[in-house]
């Protein structure tokens, strides 16, 4: 059982409030991930939920029960820090070991846990080596096994593949969601990377300047953000926003369309302009377009569609796909 | 950043530590503030009387403070002075390709963990003697007239023996300075087109300068207050040619036991030492995090 | 990488630094030297370099007389147990401060620093009044405390320091793990720290060894360390060379093998943190 829940908590340094309020129930078994861009305050969020920081107000409950005041070493939770705060001193046997040995476990039950453990993260020819005798792969999978291995009520994951290169992280993504759905433990998943947040979650929190900005899955935040911000941090390239003029059109304030979502042609309909920049992608074309009384547009189109920069290019929003925002930059239904 | 509990835990744990130093600082300190408003002789026990500042006029007036002053001041200027350029040349001659560095590095270290006493003594007798000295043996081997040091120039050989003493100190802290100079910043200035002596003095040296800074404030802070190389060499003398402030204050101290003017001295020192102090805590302090 | 420097320049270097090195190292190299020569040839004019009579005789006279053997017990005694409270103060107040930094920490750490910076003979007549009255004068308790306060400035910055380089998140994981804040000082904080604890230890035992101005003002004979002993050969003049020599050269010896060790630490210890 893991279910995490946050009522009204707030969190100041000094003066300065860094999470200003935030309501969330994580349900059990869930992958949830917090993002937003740095500063955001998701890193100190998911540190209230461990208990390596106090909250100022508001409550925390794990199962129902109110953990403020009880340290993280009583919360039943475990985490995977970004720097993966392996003990430098200790073999991976006894890095993952550690735990289990706190909580008093008999030492051929620790023995059983940890073999299966490493097992299932392949680090079994490991086990007598030393952190600083591994690879990068390889200590971020020992983090893991450290906190798989206590059975927690939820795993926390502070930023966990930020240290690897690109082609490793892919992976371990993977690796990562699968192990969660195995095992079926509630996991909250810190990231500032939008594609690790949208592949990965059951449901995201979007953060921005300590608020909670929107909770929903993936597809809810691609296809239905809650207002301008969201709609701009999620999707990549950003969405298009047209304000003035062209919105008012579509009574509203501002106007989103993702480059998906704009037709571009040499001499078809829509608003008109001159290509500044192209990207040729192969498998994709963005073209960056600057249009007279509307600005620059990004516009993506399947495969090689034979503009380049110079060209003058037409521009046609799809009208199903275009999100509407009030003047406090919220998302208007029809 | 960290919880409640571990915030009062470590108030508790710190707590030891602060109040040790507290009391260590605060007690003798009134204790020196109100002994030197007293005349106040070990001497005559009983007859202590509050004379107000009367011991600090009677302890700056006295020509005898004066004169340890001046010496305090050569003595801290030339150790200073001597060390810091000598240690600077060590340290860039160490810093080159050079064969068993690591040898000539435990050479060069070694005076500093010589107990005060015993560099005192090894030099005063078996280097300094006018006769029988090694020094003595090279200058009538040479022809030259042998220096009696402790008669001629005590006050010079004190500063030999204290430089030699801190040359090592000053040596390891630029060198290790040295050493963290990115070598990638000397070669972009070789690629200027800057000669050795350029790159000296507008890349090497102005990276030196803060540790230069912290190696003249530190050593001032321990030079203001040499004692044991003048207590077993010349006891001040002859005269009061070798005598210090630090000096001074212990012979009025525990020689002539007159606490009171002792304390209207032991005062000074600590105001003379706070000026050097405050600029060092700022230095060091600019570079803290905690 | 460095570029290779030309067999020629490097031969200059080596010279130049092997001599160098040599002239700083010579005085103690003399007396070492002088410590195995025969009391005559100490003195002798012209002085023999290597080729005298050796003879141990110095070091069988100097340890022979039972008041080296009191006097060295002393400064182990004196330098050990300063050290070890020292150490027993700081380690604490040097977790609380890395790890539980409150928004005065650095007041204290700067206070704790100027502390140091008091000259001794600030306070020598209150600290003599005081242990002349309790006793204290020429007792090993009275420099064994006197020595602890005095060098718990430097103690508690070095440990600072090195305490601070060990990333938080590794002392969060333990807390995270199920460890209590006392195991996770002993399972994970203490082996980490034991180099940095261990070099501490090391550098503040060389001060308090060769402290030499509450030694000479504060003990004469019973508390007396190698200090106070060796500076006792300075009123008789010139008869006793080679043994002054002897005896010099077993008090320096085994601080001068430690501070060869703790040479790197040095540097951190003695510039609180300001030159790495």
């Amino acid at each position: 059982m893991g279910r995490i829940t946050l009522e009204g908590v707030r969190k100041s340094f000094a003066s300065h409030l860094i999470i200003k309020g935030a309501d969330l129930d994580i349900d059990d078994g869930s992958f949830v991930v917090f993002v937003g861009p740095s500063g955001c305050g998701k890193t100190t969020l998911l540190r209230l939920i461990a208990g390596l920081e106090d909250v100022s107000e508001g409550r925390i409950l794990i199962d129902g029960a109110n953990v403020v005041g009880v340290p993280p070493s009583k919360r039943g939770l475990s985490m995977v820090f970004q720097s993966y705060a392996l003990y430098p001193h200790m073999s991976v046997r006894g890095n993952i070991a550690f735990g289990l040995k706190m909580a008093g476990l008999p030492k051929a039950e620790i023995d059983r846990k940890v073999e299966a453990a490493a097992a299932t993260l392949n680090l079994t020819p490991y086990l007598d080596r030393k952190p600083r005798e591994l690879s990068g792969g390889q200590r971020q999978r020992v983090a893991i096994g450290r906190a798989i291995v206590r059975e927690p009520k939820a795993f926390l994951f502070d930023e966990p593949l930020s240290n690897l290169d690109a082609a490793l992280r892919v992976q371990m993504r993977l690796e990562v969601t699968r192990l969660q759905r195995q095992l079926g433990t509630t996991a909250v998943y810190v990231t500032h990377d939008q594609v690790e947040a949208m592949t990965m979650a059951d449901r995201i929190v979007v953060l921005n300047a300590g608020r909670i900005e929107q909770y929903g899955s993936p597809l809810e935040l691609y296809e239905r953000p809650a207002n301008i911000f969201v709609a701009g941090f999620i999707g990549s390239p950003r969405m298009n926003f047209i304000a003035d003029e062209a919105a008012r059109r579509y009574g509203a304030a501002t106007i989103g369309v993702r480059p998906e979502h704009i037709k571009a042609s040499r001499d078809g309909e829509g608003w008109e302009g001159l290509v500044t920049d192209a990207e040729h992608l192969g498998s994709d074309t963005f073209l960056h377009v600057d249009i007279a009384g509307i600005g620059n547009l990004t516009a993506r189109s399947i495969g090689e569609i034979g503009l380049s920069a110079g060209d003058r290019a037409r521009l046609l929003p799809d009208p199903a796909h275009i999100h509407r925002f009030d003047e406090n930059g919220k998302a208007l239904h029809a | 950043m960290a919880t409640e509990q571990t915030r009062g835990l470590g108030r508790l744990l710190i707590t030891p530590a602060v109040a040790a130093l507290f009391i260590w600082m605060i007690v003798p300190l009134v204790m020196t503030i109100y002994f030197s408003t007293l005349d106040y002789n070990l001497l005559n026990p009983g007859t202590e009387a509050f004379v107000g500042l009367e011991n600090y006029f009677y302890f700056l007036t006295d020509p005898a403070f004066l004169a340890s002053l001046q010496n305090t001041l050569v003595l801290v200027g030339s150790v200073l002075a001597i060390t810091v350029i000598i240690g600077t040349l060590v340290a860039l001659l160490l810093d080159q390709a050079v064969i068993g560095r690591s040898i000539v590095r435990l050479m060069v270290i070694a005076p500093f963990f010589v107990m005060p006493t015993v560099s005192a003594l090894v030099w005063k007798n078996l280097l300094m003697h006018p006769v029988s000295g090694l020094f003595a043996w090279i200058a009538t081997s040479l022809g030259l007239r042998p220096i009696d040091w402790f008669a001629e120039a005590p006050l010079f050989a004190i500063i030999l023996i204290v430089a030699w003493q801190w040359l090592p100190f000053a040596t390891l802290i630029l060198l290790t300075a040295l050493q963290s100079l990115d070598e990638e910043q000397k070669e972009a200035a070789e690629m200027d087109g800057a000669g050795a002596f350029s790159t000296f003095f507008h890349i090497t040296l102005p990276h030196l300068a803060r540790p230069i800074t912290v190696v003249i404030l530190i050593e001032t802070i321990f030079l203001l207050t040499v004692f044991a190389e003048i207590y077993v060499t010349t006891g001040g003398g002859p005269g009061l040619q070798t005598t210090n402030i630090a000096f001074l204050i212990y012979s009025q101290a525990l020689i002539q036991f007159d606490v009171g003017t002792a304390s209207a001295g032991g005062l000074v020192a600590v105001v003379l030492a706070n000026i050097v102090a405050f600029f060092l805590v700022r230095i060091v302090g600019r570079n803290l995090e905690t | 990488m460095a570029r290779q420097a030309s067999p020629a320049r490097v031969l200059t270097t080596t010279i130049a630094a092997w001599v160098v090195g040599f002239l700083i190292f010579f005085p103690i190299l003399w007396m070492v030297l002088t410590s195995f020569k025969t009391e005559l040839e100490a003195f002798s004019t012209p002085p023999s370099f290597l080729f005298f009579h050796w003879t141990t005789e110095n070091y069988a006279t100097v340890q022979g007389r039972s008041d080296y053997v009191h006097h060295a017990i002393n400064s182990i005694v004196i330098a050990g147990g300063s050290t070890l409270i020292a150490m027993l103060i700081a380690i604490p107040a040097a977790w609380s401060m890395a790890f539980a930094p409150s928004p005065r920490t650095r007041d204290i750490l700067l206070w704790m620093l100027s502390t140091k910076m008091m000259p001794p003979v600030g306070v020598l007549v209150p600290i003599y009044l005081i242990y002349r009255n309790f006793g204290l004068l020429d007792s090993r308790v009275g420099l064994v405390a006197v020595l602890c306060l005095g060098n718990l400035p430097i103690v508690v910055w070095m440990l600072f320091t090195y305490f601070k380089e060990i990333p938080k998140d590794i002392l969060e994981a333990a807390r995270m793990d199920g460890a209590t804040i006392g195991k996770e000082l002993v399972y994970v904080l203490t082996p980490m720290a034991v180099p940095g604890i261990a070099s501490t230890l090391l550098l503040n035992f060389i001060l308090a060894w060769n402290e030499a101005f509450w030694t000479l003002n504060l003990s004469t004979s019973q508390a007396a360390p190698l200090t106070v002993f060796i500076a006792s050969y300075s009123s008789p003049e010139g008869l006793f060379w080679a043994k002054l020599s002897a005896a010099s050269t077993l008090a320096i010896a085994p601080i001068l093998v430690l501070g060869w060790f703790s040479q790197r630490q040095l540097v951190r210890g003695l510039t609180f943190g300001a030159v790495k």
